[in-house]
């Protein structure tokens, strides 16, 4: 054996042993955390099965009753109010709907500073940071809360609330694409005389829109889920009507308005799906 | 009259570009070759003002190019346009928007925003294009060029400046010969036809000698050498790429067809030796 070769097994335990105690630790600290977490969570199996039973209960009171032999009239009954609650699934999506150009428009103008390949000056690039975590720092339930009390009950408050929501999380993603584009255009544009503005529209914008526009998309889809829940606190939406007859007792119409919520949440993500995979199978086109 | 006057350029602890002094008048080519890390781009991208300098001070036609601020800066630099090694085009817009790019310095920011460009300027793009052959490529994607055309199209684009100077930064090291040798005419073709000043760095000795009314030589950076390509002997490119015996970026400098000259040079310095 050559004496380079021992040397390179020689330094080939040493770098696995070095791993083996790393792994040790990391197996040893995830552990901890996780038993940790099962305590201070209050996660106890016992009550989970004792609980079991009451959950089913109340899942089969919410379901009507439906005979083969009535089955239309049935379901007639169970969705009595189909054309008052459709109206509030489109109040839901028109809240997502805006909430999410809104998030978007002021998330694209936010981005480009908070990008920190594209600004140099520190003082405007913090600020931009530090707004967009404030603005994803609170959830939109909490905003949604706020505006209600400040603008009053209605879908105004949960656009706001949600758009706010949308920009923090937003500006945080595009400013990632920002950050992992090519620097030969934009130097190139720079070489030529373009000035800041210039450089952004045509060195930066053409790489990143296919992604912007993916990312936006997919944001819709949250937003929808999330029109859905900001309702619970008034503001505005399907939400409002299915924490009303929660409060009520009111069963049958519980299951009817969530079977609702799911069939239009899935509709819409396959949608967007599919326009997400063209927007990004189209980058050929920007 | 471009002149460069006590130029230092530090970048970190190290310096890249050490006390550069030298004038050139409007309208020669002029080669800058050395080794790689020599300070040639850095000296470009000083003179386009995308580095400012540590120390010193660049005039041109009796302006002071080093303390030109704000617009009147970027108009400079349309002025002194750049071509690079990488082409730097915007792949995903088409030929015609890329060379358009060139004339953003002498537009209000907003209505460059929405690719508005009138029509002289289109007119002025299509003629560059079709002067450097490349007009039947005008709608396409620049990314879906050959390097050689691309390069071509970054020509173009400088054209739109209204360059009095080129700076091309090794515009031919990753073209294969065919190529290098049409990017290498089109920027004499401008040099002698347009009476634009071109500043080349070179990788290969060879395309300094055929195509630069001087050669401009940088070691560690600083001028090693300064004069005609006939004044460039073997005892001087020495001077300019370090004294190895058997370098290969020597070797590489001098090209194919040089390769007698390095093996006489060789013997030179055995004789020295002995």
């Amino acid at each position: 054996m050559s004496e380079a070769f021992v040397h390179f097994i020689q330094a080939e335990q040493a770098l696995r042993s070095s791993r083996r105690l790393q792994t040790t630790l990391f197996t040893m600290l995830f552990f901890g955390a996780l038993i940790g977490a099962v305590i201070v969570g209050e996660v106890r199996i016992d009550t989970f099965i004792e609980g079991l039973p009451s959950f089913f209960n109340y899942i089969s009171a919410t379901l009507p009753e439906i005979h083969s032999s009535t089955f239309l009239t049935d379901i007639k009954e169970w969705y009595w109010g189909l054309g008052r609650w459709l109206w509030m699934l489109l109040d839901t999506i028109t809240i997502a709907f805006l909430a999410t150009i809104i998030g978007s428009i002021s998330a694209f103008i936010l981005c480009f500073p908070a990008s920190h390949n594209l600004m140099r000056n520190p003082f405007i690039y913090h600020i931009a940071r530090r707004s967009m975590e404030i603005f994803r720092a609170v959830p939109e339930i909490v905003y949604a809360l706020i505006f209600v009390f400040s603008f009053g009950l209605g879908p105004f408050p949960g656009v706001l609330a949600i758009a706010i929501h949308s920009t923090g999380s937003l500006g945080k993603l595009f400013s990632e694409v920002n950050e992992n584009i090519d620097h030969q255009p934009l130097e190139g544009i720079r070489a030529s005389g373009g000035n800041w503005f210039q450089v952004i529209r045509y060195g930066v914008i053409p790489q990143v829109l296919p992604n912007i526009l993916s990312y936006t998309l997919l944001r819709f889809e949250i937003n929808i889920r999330a029109a859905s829940v900001v309702g619970f606190v008034g503001a505005g939406g399907i939400g409002q009507e299915l924490m009303f007859v929660i409060r009520q007792f009111i069963y049958v119409d519980i299951s009817a308005i969530v079977l609702l919520i799911m069939i239009m949440v899935t509709i819409i993500d396959m949608t967007c799906e599919k326009l997400r995979h063209y927007a990004i199978g189209k980058e050929a086109l920007f | 009259m471009l002149r460069l006057d006590n130029i230092v350029k530090n970048f970190g602890g190290t310096r890249a570009v050490n006390n550069v002094s030298i004038s050139i008048p409007n309208g020669q080519m002029v080669g800058i070759i050395g080794r790689s890390g020599a300070g040639k781009s850095t000296l470009l991208r000083l003179i386009n003002r995308l580095l400012d300098p540590c120390e010193g001070q660049i005039e041109f036609e009796n302006s002071k190019i080093t303390a030109l601020k704000g617009r009147s800066l970027l108009q400079w630099r349309a002025r002194c346009a750049m071509i690079f090694q990488q082409f730097n085009l915007v792949g995903r817009l088409n030929v015609l928007t890329n060379v358009l790019l060139g004339r953003l310095a002498y537009h209000r920011t907003l209505p460059t925003l929405i690719k508005h460009f009138s029509k002289t300027e289109k007119a002025m793009a299509i003629h560059a294009l079709e002067r450097l052959d490349m007009a039947s490529t005008a709608f396409q994607r620049a990314d879906t060029l050959s390097g050689g055309q691309q390069q071509r199209v970054a020509i173009g684009r400088a054209l739109m400046q209204d360059p009095k100077m080129i700076l091309a930064d090794e515009p031919i090291a990753s073209l294969d010969p065919h190529n290098a040798r049409k990017v290498m005419e089109a920027l004499r073709c401008l040099n002698q036809e347009n009476g634009i000043t071109v500043l080349c760095n070179l990788h290969h000795l060879e395309s300094a000698r055929m195509y630069c009314d001087r050669v401009i030589g940088m070691f560690k950076g600083s001028i090693a050498f300064d004069g005609t390509p006939a004044d460039l002997t073997p005892a001087k490119v020495c001077d300019i790429y370090g004294s190895d015996e058997h370098d290969e970026e020597l070797e590489e400098a001098f090209g194919s067809t040089f390769n007698l000259d390095v093996s006489s040079l060789d013997r030179e310095k055995s004789f020295a030796a002995a």
